[in-house]
């Protein structure tokens, strides 16, 4: 491929993946409790790394390191949100009660 | 493109260090894990940006580690949690 497509490429998968990453983080830090913020940073960082590293991979795409950059996209996009489910259920099962509207605003 | 690599790699600092926070005054142990763990994704990847901005392969490797030592954390602490080793703070 030519050149400036395979740059445009990245920078468009990887500022996609950047607007993902605030979205979690913004997510993190305002959400009013604990499984909400699960929700919000599990989901954001898998899609967020998963879009920049394929970005990545495409930019370096001839080069052997590619091949790395693809089985370190399948480990994030393995283990983001098997972490996630085992923190929400740990939460879940030792009783954290979820966050109602009847509650209000707890934080 | 490798200033794109610098700008995005400061960039996810800057969203590490936002969560610092919500590790450091999260009400309870989950929100710390949960942090925890999001930063150590960031890292990962702004390993792997700084090694594809100074061209060493090597860095690669590391965020492969990290990743891996990352996710074996996260479960780990999940199962003092589940096991009871570890109170989260809102059991008595």
């Amino acid at each position: 491929m030519s050149g400036w497509i395979v740059s445009a490429l990245t920078i468009a998968l990887a500022t996609l993946g950047g607007m993902f990453f605030l979205a979690g983080t913004l997510g993190l830090l305002r959400l009013p409790d604990f499984y909400s913020r699960a929700h919000a940073a599990t989901k954001c960082d898998t899609v967020g790394a998963g879009s920049i590293l394929l970005g990545l991979a495409i930019y370096v795409a001839p080069h052997p390191e590619a091949l790395k950059i693809v089985v370190l996209l399948v480990l994030v996009l393995l283990s983001s949100p098997t972490a996630g489910h085992a923190l929400a259920r740990a939460a879940h099962g030792t009783g954290l009660a979820p966050w109602t509207a009847a509650q209000g605003e707890r934080e | 493109m490798n200033a794109f690599f610098w700008g995005l790699a400061t960039f996810l600092l800057i969203n590490a260090s936002a969560c610092v926070w919500r590790a450091f005054a999260g009400p309870t142990a989950v929100d710390r894990i949960l942090a925890t763990n999001v930063i150590g994704t960031k890292a990962l990847l702004v390993l792997v940006l700084l090694g594809l901005a100074f061209e060493r392969s090597l860095l690669l490797d590391v965020a492969l580690v990290y990743g891996l030592l990352n996710f074996g954390i996260t479960i780990a602490a999940t199962r003092f949690l589940e096991t009871g080793r570890l109170t989260g703070g809102w059991q008595q």
